[in-house]
C-alpha cells in the first residue's frame, strides 16, 4: 500500500476543460442527429417542388474551403505550440478567411434559392428541412467565427495568446467538429437527398 | 492536471454580520456549489407546491361526475402547467440541485469544475420557469386567445401547431422548457466535469460514492437525451412562426414525426428523474442499516445497463400510432428489458438491509416505501410494455396511476429520504424526528390512497386528460376515494415544510456525522465551510470514513 | 354541480338493446378485446406473483432486521460486500421471465395486426374531428355522424374493418369492449377491425387528448343484426324525403347560415364543416354522445351549443324563438 503522500503526488486526472468541450460536442452532435434524421425522413416526402435535384447545386468549392480549414486551424495550433506566434497569426487567418468564404457561399446559395428559386421555409418539406438543417449548421460556423476572430483580435493587440494555448486548443476542436458535421450535412443534403 | 488548484490551509472564513441587502446579494451573485444546490432545492421545492396545489384542483374537478369548478379550458391549462411543472421545473433542478451540493463533498473537492458555469446553469433555468409561467399572464399574444399553453406536457403535433393552438402560450410552453433545458445541460456537462476531474487523491473511479456514479450516469443522458427535444422544439417554433412544414400535415408532415422526437427524449427522461432516487437510496440504506451496499459494481452496471436501453424503448409511449407489428414487438421487448437491471437495484437494496439492524427514522422509512411502491410502479409498467395489454391501457388514468407511482410514489419519497439525511449537514441542526415521521405517514397514506384507484379507474376505460366524466360509467367512487387522498397528503407537505423550516432555526445542533455516515461529506463541518474542506482527504476505500472509524477492520483490506 | 344537460345521458335507452356503458376491459365482448384480455390475465398473474414474492421479501426484511430497543448500538452487523452467485441468480430468474413475456406479446401483436378479413366484412371509414366523429361506408355512400353501425357478428363470418383518419388533430379510437385503441392521424391512414358477436350499444370514447372538448368526445358503436344493419343501410341511402308539412320551417333553416357547416342530402345545405345532419333523427345522441336527441335536447343545442359543450366549434346562433322553432322542427322532420 502506497502512503498518503505519494498518493497524493502521483494523482493524476482528466482535464476538466477537455471533458467539458467532449461533452459539448456530444450534446451538440445529439441536436444535429435529430435535424439529420428529419431531413432523411423526409426526403421525397414534399408534395410540391421545387425538388432538390432541381435547384440544389453541389456547393464544391465552399465545402473545399471550410474543411480545408480544419487544415489550418491545425496549423496554427501547431504554431503556437511551438511558440511560432507570426505563423499563428498566418494560420488563423487563413481559417477565417476560409470559414467567410463558406458562409458567404452559403449566403449566396441562399439567396439565389429564395429568389429564383422561390424555395423558403415555408414552401415545401424540402425547404423546412433544408433550411433548418443548413442553417444550423451555419449558425455553428458564425459562432465558431466569431471566437475565431476574436482571438485574432487580441492577439493583434498584443496578448500573449500562447498563455492561452489550452482555449485555443478547445477552439480548434470545435472547429473541427463543425467541419465533421458539415461532411455529414453535405452527404445528406448534397448527396442522398439529390 | 492535479486537482491541488487552490491554496491546502487558507483560513476559515469568519462569519461576520450581514445586512439583509449584503445577504441577499451574497446568494445573488454566489458562485458556491452548496449555495446553488440549496437554491436549485428550494425552488424547486416551490414549484413542487404550486403545481401540487394545481393538482390539488384537479382532484376536486374530478371528484364528481359532471362537477363544474372549473371549465374545460382551465382544466386543460392546469394538467399541462402540473406536468410540464412537476417534469422540468420540480424534476430537473432536484437532480441538479443534489449533484451540485452533494458531488463535490462527496469526492473531496473544493467546488465544482466550472463554478460559474453552474450559476449560470440555475439562473437560466430560473428564468426558463418564469417565462413558462408568464404565460398566464402573456400567453394570449395577440389573438387574445388562451392563457397558459393547454396542449399537455407532450404537446403533441399538430394540436401544438400554430393552426390549433393560437395565441402565444404554446411559445411560453416551447421557449420555457427550452431555455430551462439549457441550464440543465450545462449543470450536467458541470457534473460530469467534477466527478471526473476533482477527485481528491485516491478517489479512483472504483472508489466513487455510487452517488456520484449514479449521478455522474444521469448527466450523461441529459447530455444526450435533452437535445433532441430541443430539436424537436426548434421546429415546432419555425413552423408556428416561420410557417415551416416540420408537423403541418396538410403540406405533407409527419404528426408521428413530433411523436418520436418527443419520446426520444421524453423516455429516457424519466429514467434521468428517477436516477436521483436510486442515488440517494444507495447512500440511505447502507447508513442506516450498518451495511456496505450490497454488490456495488453491479449496483453501478445497472445504472450503466438502465441508461443505454432506455435510448432504445421510447416507442412504447405509441403502440396506438399504428406502427408495424414488428416495430410494436421490438419496444415491447426492449421495453421490459429495462426490468431486469431495475430488479437488480431492487434486490440488491434488500439484500443491503437483509441482516442489517435497520434504523427505521424518517429519511430510511422513506426508501423502505419507495422500495414497496416503485415495485408497485415498475410492474405496472411492465404491464404497459406488453403492447396488446397497452392497447387497451395507453392514454388511461392506468397510465397516469403508473407514472405517479414512479414519479409521486417514486422519486419524491426518494427525495425526501435525500432530504431528511442531508439536512442536518445543510443546516447543522437536526430535523424534528416526531414531525418527520408524522408526514411520512401522511403522505404515504395519502399518495397511496390517491393513486392506487385510479388504476381501477383505468381499466374501466376512464381515458386521461377529460376535465368532467358523466356519471353511471362506474368510475365516481375511484375518483372520489382519490381525492380524498390529497387531503392526506396536503397535511403530510405542510408538516414537511414546517419541519424544515422551523428547524433551520431551532433544531437540535446535529453535529458533523449525525448518522455515523461513510462517505466525506461527513468529515467536515456541518454545514461545510465555503471551501468544504480544510486539509484534502486521501481516500483508500469506497467507505472511507468507515477505514477511519475502523483501523482494525477496514474496507481497504477488502477491495 | 350536475349539468343538467348532460345527465340526459343516463336516460338514453334503446328498447330492446343492451347498452354496455361500463367499459370493463376485463369483459370483452369482441376478438381484439377477448385476445387482448388473456394476455392482460396473464401478465397480471406474473406481476402479481412478483410483488407477492418481492415485496413480501422487502417487508420480511424490514421487519425482521428493525433495530430493536435492546440492541447494542456499537456492535456494527457482518459487512456483506455481495455475492455473485445469489446475484446471478436475480438477474437470470427475470431474464426468464422476460423471454416468456416477449414471446406472448409478439403472439398476440401479430394475431390482432396482421389478422385477415373474414368472408363478409363491411368497410367503414371513421374520421375524426375536433370534436366528433365522421362516419363514412364507402360500400354504401352513406355519411353519418357519432354512432357507427354495424352487423353483428352472429354467424361468426362477419367484422367490420376500420379505416382511420384526421381531419385536424390527433384522435384515437377506443371502445374498450371491442378492441384496444388506435389513433387517427392526420395525413394517415390506420387499421382497426371489431366483431362484437352481440347486437347491442358499446359505448367508448376519444382517447388521445384533442384539444378543449376532447373529454365530451364519445363514441357509440351499435351493432345489429344482419338484417337490421342491412335495413338501417338502406334506408340511410335514400336522399332526406322531402316533408310538405315541414317545407317552411326546411326554408327557414336553408335561410340560415347552418348550411354552409352542415349538409342535408338532396337539399342545398352542403357544408362539410359539422356533422352531416341527413336522417338526423336517426341517431340516439347528439354532439358526440353527450345529450339524448330529442325535441328538447335539439333546442337546447341549437339555442346555444356552448352551454353543454364549451368551446365546442358550433357558435350560438342567435336565433330568435321562432326561429328556433321553425329550425327544431325542420330538424325532427329529418327521419
Ligand atoms: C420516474 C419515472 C418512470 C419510471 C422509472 C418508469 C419506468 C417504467 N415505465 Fe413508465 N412512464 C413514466 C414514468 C416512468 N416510468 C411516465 C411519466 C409515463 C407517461 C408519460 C405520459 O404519457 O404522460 C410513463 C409511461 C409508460 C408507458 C407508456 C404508457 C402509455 O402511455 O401507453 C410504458 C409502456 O411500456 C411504461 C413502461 C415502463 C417500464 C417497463 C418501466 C420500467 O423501468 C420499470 C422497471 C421496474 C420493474 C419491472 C420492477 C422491479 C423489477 C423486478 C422486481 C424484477 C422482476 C421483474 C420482472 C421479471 C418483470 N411507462
Ligand atoms: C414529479 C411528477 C409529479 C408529481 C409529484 C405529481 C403529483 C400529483 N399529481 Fe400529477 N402529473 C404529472 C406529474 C406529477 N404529478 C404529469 C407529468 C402529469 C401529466 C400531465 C399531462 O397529462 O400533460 C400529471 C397529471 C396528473 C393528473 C391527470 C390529469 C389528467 O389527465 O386529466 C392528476 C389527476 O389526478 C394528477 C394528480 C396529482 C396529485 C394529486 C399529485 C399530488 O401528489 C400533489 C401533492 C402536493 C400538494 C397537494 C401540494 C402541497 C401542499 C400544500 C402546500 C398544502 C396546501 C394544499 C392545499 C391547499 C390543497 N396529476
Ligand atoms: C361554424 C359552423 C357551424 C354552424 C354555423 C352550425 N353548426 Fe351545427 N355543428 C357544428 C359542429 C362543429 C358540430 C359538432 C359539435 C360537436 O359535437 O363538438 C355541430 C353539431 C350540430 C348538431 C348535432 C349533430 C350530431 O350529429 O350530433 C346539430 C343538430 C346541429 N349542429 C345543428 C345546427 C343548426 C340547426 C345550425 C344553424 C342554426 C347549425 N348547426 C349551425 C358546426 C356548425
Ligand atoms: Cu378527440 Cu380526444
Ligand atoms: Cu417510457
Amino acid at each position: 500500500m502506497a502512503d498518503a503522500l505519494t498518493m497524493e503526488r502521483d494523482w493524476q486526472l482528466p482535464d476538466r476543460g477537455t471533458v467539458g468541450i467532449l461533452f459539448l460536442i456530444v450534446t451538440e452532435s445529439a441536436l444535429f442527429a435529430i435535424f439529420v434524421a428529419t431531413y432523411l425522413i423526409y426526403i421525397g416526402k414534399s408534395p410540391v417542388g421545387p425538388y432538390p435535384r432541381d435547384v440544389l447545386e453541389i456547393p464544391v468549392v465552399s465545402s473545399i474551403c471550410l474543411l480545408s480549414s480544419s487544415l489550418t486551424v491545425y496549423f496554427a495550433e501547431h504554431a503556437l505550440l511551438h511558440n511560432k506566434l507570426a505563423r499563428f497569426r498566418l494560420w488563423w487567418s487563413a481559417t477565417i478567411l476560409l470559414g467567410l468564404e463558406f458562409l458567404i457561399s452559403t449566403g449566396m446559395e441562399w439567396r439565389k434559392l429564395i429568389y429564383e428559386d422561390h424555395l423558403t421555409i415555408s414552401t415545401n418539406l424540402f425547404g423546412s428541412t433544408f433550411y433548418s438543417l443548413v442553417g444550423l449548421h451555419a449558425s455553428h460556423v458564425i459562432v465558431g467565427l466569431v471566437f475565431l476572430i476574436l482571438v485574432l483580435t487580441v492577439t493583434l493587440m498584443g496578448f500573449p495568446i500562447q498563455t492561452q494555448f489550452r482555449r485555443v486548443k478547445f477552439l480548434s476542436w470545435y472547429w473541427h467538429f463543425v467541419d465533421a458535421i458539415w461532411v455529414i450535412v453535405f452527404t445528406v443534403v448534397y448527396v442522398i437527398g439529390r | 492536471m492535479a486537482t491541488v488548484d487552490y491554496p491546502l490551509d487558507r483560513p476559515p472564513v469568519k462569519d461576520t454580520e450581514f445586512s439583509f441587502s449584503q445577504a441577499l446579494y451574497s446568494w445573488v451573485a454566489t458562485v458556491d456549489h452548496k449555495r446553488l444546490g440549496l437554491m436549485y432545492i428550494v425552488s424547486a421545492l416551490l414549484f413542487f407546491v404550486v403545481a401540487g396545489i394545481m393538482a390539488a384542483v384537479i382532484r376536486l374537478q374530478l371528484m364528481f361526475p359532471e362537477n363544474d369548478l372549473v371549465g374545460p379550458a382551465t382544466y386543460n391549462r392546469l394538467f399541462t402547467m402540473h406536468g410540464t411543472t412537476m417534469v422540468f421545473l420540480v424534476g430537473m433542478p432536484m437532480v441538479a440541485g443534489f449533484s451540485n451540493y452533494l458531488v463535490p463533498l462527496m469526492i473531496g473537492a473544493r467546488d465544482m469544475a466550472f463554478p460559474r458555469l453552474n450559476a449560470f446553469g440555475f439562473w437560466i433555468f430560473l428564468f426558463g420557469g418564469l417565462l413558462l409561467y408568464y404565460s398566464y399572464i402573456g400567453g394570449g399574444g395577440l389573438q387574445g386567445a388562451g392563457s397558459a399553453p393547454d396542449v399537455g406536457w407532450f404537446a403533441y403535433a399538430p394540436l401544438s401547431e400554430g393552426a390549433f393552438s393560437r395565441g402565444s402560450a404554446t411559445d411560453y410552453w416551447a421557449l420555457g422548457v427550452m431555455v430551462a433545458g439549457i441550464g440543465s445541460i450545462a449543470s450536467a456537462i458541470n457534473v460530469i466535469a467534477t466527478a471526473l476531474c476533482m477527485r481528491c487523491p485516491g478517489m479512483s473511479l472504483s472508489r466513487m460514492p455510487v452517488f456520484v456514479w449514479v449521478m455522474l450516469i444521469d448527466s450523461w443522458l441529459i447530455v444526450v437525451a435533452l437535445p433532441p427535444l430541443t430539436a424537436g422544439q426548434i421546429m415546432l417554433m419555425l413552423d408556428r412562426h416561420l410557417h415551416a412544414n416540420f408537423f403541418d400535415t396538410q403540406a405533407g408532415g409527419s404528426a408521428v414525426l413530433w411523436q418520436h422526437i418527443f419520446w426520444i427524449f421524453g423516455h429516457p427522461e424519466v429514467y434521468i428523474l428517477i436516477f436521483p432516487a436510486f442515488a440517494i437510496l444507495s447512500e440511505v440504506i447502507p447508513v442506516f442499516s450498518r451495511k456496505p451496499l450490497f454488490g456495488r459494481p453491479a449496483m453501478v452496471g445497472a445504472v450503466v445497463a438502465i441508461g443505454f436501453i432506455s435510448l432504445g424503448v421510447w416507442a412504447h409511449h405509441m403502440f396506438a400510432v399504428g406502427m408495424t407489428s414488428w416495430s410494436n414487438s421490438f419496444f415491447a421487448a426492449s421495453t421490459m428489458f429495462v426490468g431486469i437491471p431495475t430488479g437488480i437495484k431492487i434486490f440488491n437494496w434488500t439484500a443491503t438491509m437483509y441482516g442489517g439492524k435497520l434504523r427505521l427514522d424518517t429519511p430510511l422509512l422513506f426508501c423502505c416505501g419507495f422500495l414497496l411502491q416503485f415495485l408497485v410502479a415498475g410492474l405496472t409498467g411492465i404491464m404497459l410494455g406488453v403492447a396488446p395489454f397497452d392497447w387497451q391501457l395507453h392514454d388511461t388514468y392506468f397510465v397516469v396511476a403508473h407514472f405517479h407511482f414512479t414519479l409521486l410514489l417514486g422519486l419524491v419519497f426518494g427525495l425526501f429520504a435525500g432530504i431528511y439525511y442531508w439536512y442536518p449537514k445543510a443546516f447543522g441542526r437536526m430535523y424534528n424526528e416526531k414531525l418527520g415521521k408524522l408526514h411520512f405517514w401522511l403522505f404515504c397514506i395519502g399518495a397511496n390512497l390517491t393513486f392506487i384507484p385510479l388504476h381501477f379507474a383505468g381499466m374501466l376505460g376512464m381515458p386521461r386528460r377529460i376535465y368532467t366524466y358523466p356519471a353511471g360509467r362506474g368510475w365516481e367512487g375511484w375518483n372520489m376515494v382519490s381525492t380524498v387522498g390529497v387531503f392526506f397528503q396536503a397535511a403530510g407537505i405542510l408538516f414537511f415544510l414546517w419541519t424544515m423550516v422551523r428547524s433551520a432555526f431551532v433544531g437540535e445542533p446535529a453535529g458533523d456525522d449525525p448518522w455515523d455516515g461513510w462517505t466525506l461529506e461527513w468529515a467536515t463541518s456541518s454545514p461545510p465551510p465555503e471551501y468544504n474542506f480544510e486539509k484534502l482527504p486521501v481516500v483508500r476505500s469506497s467507505r472511507p470514513l468507515w477505514d477511519l472509524k475502523h483501523p482494525h477492520d477496514p474496507d481497504w483490506k477488502f477491495e | 354541480m350536475l349539468n343538467p344537460v348532460i345527465a340526459l345521458l343516463l336516460q338514453v335507452q334503446v328498447p330492446g338493446v343492451a347498452e354496455h356503458r361500463v367499459t370493463d376491459i376485463f369483459t370483452p365482448l369482441a376478438s381484439p378485446a377477448a385476445a387482448e384480455k388473456n394476455i392482460a390475465m396473464l401478465t397480471i398473474a406474473i406481476t402479481t406473483a412478483i410483488f407477492v414474492v418481492v415485496g413480501g421479501l422487502i417487508l420480511f426484511t424490514i421487519f425482521r432486521f428493525r433495530r430493536r430497543p435492546g440492541d447494542d448500538l456499537h456492535q456494527e452487523p457482518p459487512q456483506v460486500y455481495g455475492s455473485n452467485q445469489i446475484e446471478a441468480a436475480w438477474t437470470i430468474i427475470p431474464l426468464l421471465i422476460v423471454f416468456i413475456l416477449i414471446g406472448v406479446s409478439a403472439r398476440v401483436i401479430a394475431a390482432v395486426q396482421n389478422a385477415s378479413p373474414p368472408k363478409s366484412t363491411l368497410h367503414v371509414t371513421v374520421i375524426g374531428h375536433q370534436w366528433w366523429w365522421e362516419v363514412y361506408y364507402p360500400d354504401y355512400g352513406v355519411r353519418t355522424a357519432n354512432e357507427i353501425h354495424i352487423p353483428a357478428n352472429i354467424d361468426g363470418q362477419t367484422a367490420t374493418y376500420l379505416t382511420l383518419q384526421s381531419a385536424d388533430v390527433i384522435h384515437s379510437f377506443w371502445v374498450p369492449q371491442l378492441s384496444g385503441k388506435m389513433d387517427l392521424i392526420p395525413n394517415r391512414n390506420n387499421y382497426l377491425w371489431i366483431d362484437p358477436k352481440d347486437p347491442g350499444v358499446y359505448v367508448g370514447n376519444c382517447a388521445e387528448y384533442c384539444g378543449t372538448q376532447h373529454a365530451k368526445m364519445l363514441l357509440r358503436v351499435i351493432a345489429q343484426t344482419p338484417a337490421d344493419f342491412n335495413k338501417w343501410a338502406a334506408d340511410q341511402r335514400k336522399p332526406q324525403e322531402e316533408n310538405a308539412q315541414a317545407a317552411g320551417a326546411k326554408a327557414a333553416f336553408e335561410s340560415l347560415s347552418c348550411i354552409s357547416c352542415h349538409a342535408v342530402r338532396g337539399t342545398s345545405a352542403a357544408g362539410r364543416f359539422g356533422p352531416d345532419l341527413t336522417h338526423l333523427m336517426t341517431r340516439q345522441t347528439l354532439a358526440a354522445g353527450i345529450m339524448v336527441n330529442n325535441g328538447r335536447s335539439l333546442r337546447d343545442w341549437v339555442n346555444d351549443p356552448q352551454y353543454p359543450k364549451p368551446g365546442c366549434f358550433m357558435p350560438s346562433m342567435k336565433l330568435t324563438n321562432q326561429e328556433l322553432d321553425q329550425v327544431v322542427a325542420y330538424l325532427q322532420s329529418l327521419n
